[in-house]
C-alpha cells in the first residue's frame, strides 16, 4: 500500500466527533474572531448599509429599505466624474508603468554589475509613504520653484501650472501614479522572466536570432502570463487611487474639484458629509469592479497553467 | 570581436539601467537635499543641486512645532502591536489550515481566500462605526485591532508549512511532544524566513498607512507620522524646505529597514502579488 493511500485509510478510520473540529478551532479561534469582526459582518454590512435609506450613523436610524443609494451614486455628477478620472487614471497609469517595467525588468535580468545597487534604486519608492513622496512630488511640480518647471524651462518651454490647471494635474497625477507603480511591476516581471527556461533562449541564439528578436518572439510571449496578471493586479490598485491624490493635492480632489476618483467620493460621502448609505453604495460599485477583474484573473491564471 | 560587441549591450544596458535609476531614486534624493537647505536657497533660480551650507534647522523647527518625536513613537507602537499580533494570529491558523487538516478545512479556506478580493475601503464604514461603538475612537488601539490578522499572510504560510514533509511531525509524536510544542519549536524555526517576509510586509503596510488614520484618530498626540506629515502643512506652512525634513522622518525608517532586508522584502512581494 502507497504511503497515500495508507494515511488515507488512518483518516478514513477517524470518527468524526466534536473533538476533531476542537483542537483546530481553539487555534483558529484569534484568527476567526479577528476576520469575522473586521472583515465578514462588514462586507455583508456594506450591502445592508447600502439599502437602507436616510441612514444616519449615530442613532442607527433608517426610513427603510430600497435602492435609492444606487439611484443617487448612479445619477450623481460627481460620481459619473469620479468614475470617469478613475478610469482615465488606470488606462494611462498601467500600460505605460508595465511597458517601462517590462523594459527595467529585462535589462535588470541580464544581471549586470551593481545589481544591489540598481534593486534598491528601482524597488525603493514599494516602501516609501505613498503621503510623504507625495509631498517630494508637490515640491517637484511647484509654479515657481520646482525642478520640473526649471528643467522645462532649460529646455526653451513655458512653465505649466501643474497642480492648478485641470488639465495638467491630471498629467502629474499620472506621472506620480506610474513612478509608484513600477517597482511592485519591476519585481513581478523580474520573477517571470527568472522562471522562463534558459534551453528556449539558448536554442534561439544557437538558431542565429537577433536579440531583438528574441524578445520579441520568444521572451514575451512566454512573459504573457506574468504579464497578464501584473496588469490585472495594478488595474485593482489603479481603481483604489487615492494617498497619491491626496498629498499631491493637498487634501482636495484635484484643482477646482476636478479629479474625483471613486474613493475620494466614497471618503467624502463617508467622512465630509456623513451620507453612510451613498458611500456604502460607491464601495459596492468598487467592489463589482475589482471583482470582474479578478474572475479575469483567475480566469488567465488557470488557461494559462496548461502550458 | 565577439567580447567587443558584448561590451556594447553590457554599456548600452547600464547606461539605460542607470538613467532609470536615477529618475527612480530622485525625488527622495530631492527630498534629502532640499530638507538641508535654507528657506533662500529652496526658492532660488537656477537651483542649487548640493545645499551650499548644510543646515539643520528645518529638522530642528519640524521637531520643535510638531510632536514629530512623539509620532514617531507612535507610528513604532502601533507597527509593532500590529505585526507581533498579526503574526501570532497567522502562525495558528497557517498551523491549523495545513498540518490539523480538519473535515471542510478545505473549503473555508477557499471561501476565505476568495475574501482577499474584498477592498478595504468597502470595510470602512462598518469598522468605523464598531470602532466608534466601543469607545475606541481617536485611540491608539483602533489603528491595531481591525489588522490583527491576514488572509494574505496565513495564505503564504500555509503554503510554505504544507512543504514541510509530515514524517517529521510523526516523528515528534513518537517522541511525545504536543502540536503545541512542534509548531512552536519545530515548524515556526524552519520557516523562519518566510515568516520574517511576512513580517516586514506588515511592516511596511502599517507603517504607511494613511486613510484609516485620518478617520479615526483626532488629537495631536494621537497621531502616527503619515498623519503628523499631513497636518504639519498646515501647522508648518507650505515651506517646503520643512516639509521635506518632516517627509524625511516619515521615509527614512523604511529605507534603511529595505536596505537591510531587501532580499525578504522583494522575495515576499514577488510571492504574493499583493501590495504591501
Amino acid at each position: 500500500m502507497s504511503l497515500q493511500k495508507r494515511k488515507k485509510s488512518i483518516d478514513a478510520d477517524v470518527k468524526i466527533t466534536y473533538k476533531t473540529y476542537l483542537k483546530p478551532l481553539l487555534y483558529l479561534l484569534p484568527f476567526i474572531i479577528s476576520i469575522s469582526i473586521f472583515t465578514i459582518y462588514p462586507f455583508f454590512n456594506a450591502f445592508v448599509i447600502s439599502l437602507k435609506e436616510n441612514y444616519k450613523a449615530l442613532s442607527g436610524s433608517f426610513t427603510g429599505f430600497g435602492f435609492g443609494n444606487y439611484e443617487y451614486v448612479l445619477t450623481n455628477e460627481t460620481f459619473i466624474l469620479a468614475l470617469k478620472n478613475t478610469i482615465t487614471y488606470v488606462l494611462w497609469v498601467v500600460p505605460i508603468s508595465t511597458a517601462l517595467s517590462l523594459l527595467v525588468a529585462v535589462l535588470l535580468n541580464r544581471r549586470t554589475k551593481l545589481q544591489a545597487f540598481f534593486q534598491t534604486a528601482y524597488f525603493l519608492p514599494l516602501v516609501t509613504s505613498a503621503i510623504a513622496i507625495g509631498l517630494v512630488w508637490r515640491w517637484l511640480f511647484n509654479f515657481d520653484y520646482g525642478l520640473i518647471n526649471f528643467v522645462l524651462s532649460r529646455l526653451g518651454a513655458d512653465a505649466i501650472n501643474w497642480l492648478n490647471n485641470p488639465s495638467y494635474a491630471k498629467i502629474a497625477l499620472i506621472v506620480y501614479g506610474i513612478w509608484s507603480m513600477m517597482p511592485f511591476t519591476i519585481i513581478l516581471l523580474l520573477a517571470g522572466l527568472q522562471n522562463i527556461n534558459k534551453q528556449y533562449l539558448i536554442a534561439a541564439q544557437v538558431d542565429g536570432s537577433r536579440p531583438t528578436q528574441t524578445f520579441a518572439y520568444i521572451t514575451v510571449p512566454l512573459l504573457a502570463p506574468t504579464i497578464g496578471l501584473t496588469m490585472i493586479v495594478n488595474m485593482i490598485t489603479a481603481f483604489k487611487v487615492f494617498n497619491e491624490l491626496f498629498a499631491l493635492f493637498n487634501g482636495k480632489p484635484g484643482p477646482a474639484y476636478s479629479l474625483y476618483t471613486v474613493i475620494y467620493f466614497m471618503y467624502e460621502q463617508f467622512y465630509v458629509k456623513y451620507r453612510l448609505g451613498t458611500a456604502a453604495a460607491s464601495a459596492i460599485a468598487l467592489f463589482f469592479i475589482v471583482m470582474i477583474l479578478t474572475l479575469i484573473q483567475l480566469y488567465m491564471q488557470r488557461k494559462w497553467k496548461n502550458y | 570581436m565577439k567580447k567587443k560587441k558584448l561590451s556594447l549591450t553590457s554599456l548600452i544596458t547600464m547606461t539605460l539601467l542607470m538613467c532609470g535609476a536615477v529618475i527612480m531614486i530622485f525625488p527622495f534624493l530631492w527630498m534629502i537635499l532640499s530638507s538641508l537647505k535654507t528657506q533662500v536657497e529652496v526658492s532660488m533660480i537656477p537651483p542649487t543641486f548640493l545645499p551650499s551650507n548644510f543646515t539643520l534647522e528645518n529638522y530642528i523647527f519640524a521637531l520643535k512645532t510638531a510632536p514629530f518625536a512623539r509620532y514617531f513613537l507612535n507610528s513604532l507602537l502601533v507597527t509593532i502591536a500590529c505585526v507581533v499580533i498579526t503574526m501570532f494570529t497567522t502562525i495558528l491558523a497557517a498551523f491549523a489550515f495545513s498540518r490539523l487538516k480538519f473535515p471542510g478545512s478545505n473549503i473555508i479556506f477557499s471561501v476565505l481566500i476568495a475574501m482577499m478580493m474584498i477592498p478595504f475601503e468597502m470595510l470602512i464604514i462598518t469598522n468605523y462605526t464598531t470602532i466608534a461603538k466601543w469607545g475606541l475612537m481617536d485611540n491608539l488601539i483602533a489603528l491595531v485591532i481591525p489588522f490583527t490578522a491576514s488572509i494574505f499572510y496565513t495564505y503564504i504560510l500555509r503554503n510554505f508549512f504544507l512543504s514541510i514533509p509530515d514524517s517529521l511531525y510523526y516523528s515528534a509524536k513518537v517522541d511525545g511532544s504536543s502540536d503545541w510544542k512542534y509548531l512552536w519549536w519545530v515548524m515556526v524555526p524552519i520557516a523562519k524566513p518566510t515568516i520574517i517576509t511576512i513580517a516586514l510586509l506588515n511592516t511596511i503596510a502599517a507603517w504607511n498607512s494613511f486613510l484609516w488614520t485620518v478617520l479615526v484618530i483626532n488629537s495631536t498626540s494621537n497621531r502616527t507620522l503619515p498623519f503628523g506629515v499631513f497636518a504639519f502643512i498646515a501647522e508648518g506652512g507650505v515651506r517646503y524646505e520643512r516639509l521635506m525634513a518632516a517627509a524625511t522622518i516619515v521615509v527614512l525608517p523604511m529605507i534603511i529597514l529595505f536596505l537591510f532586508a531587501r532580499k525578504y522584502i522583494v522575495s515576499g512581494v514577488s510571492k504574493g502579488g499583493i501590495k504591501g
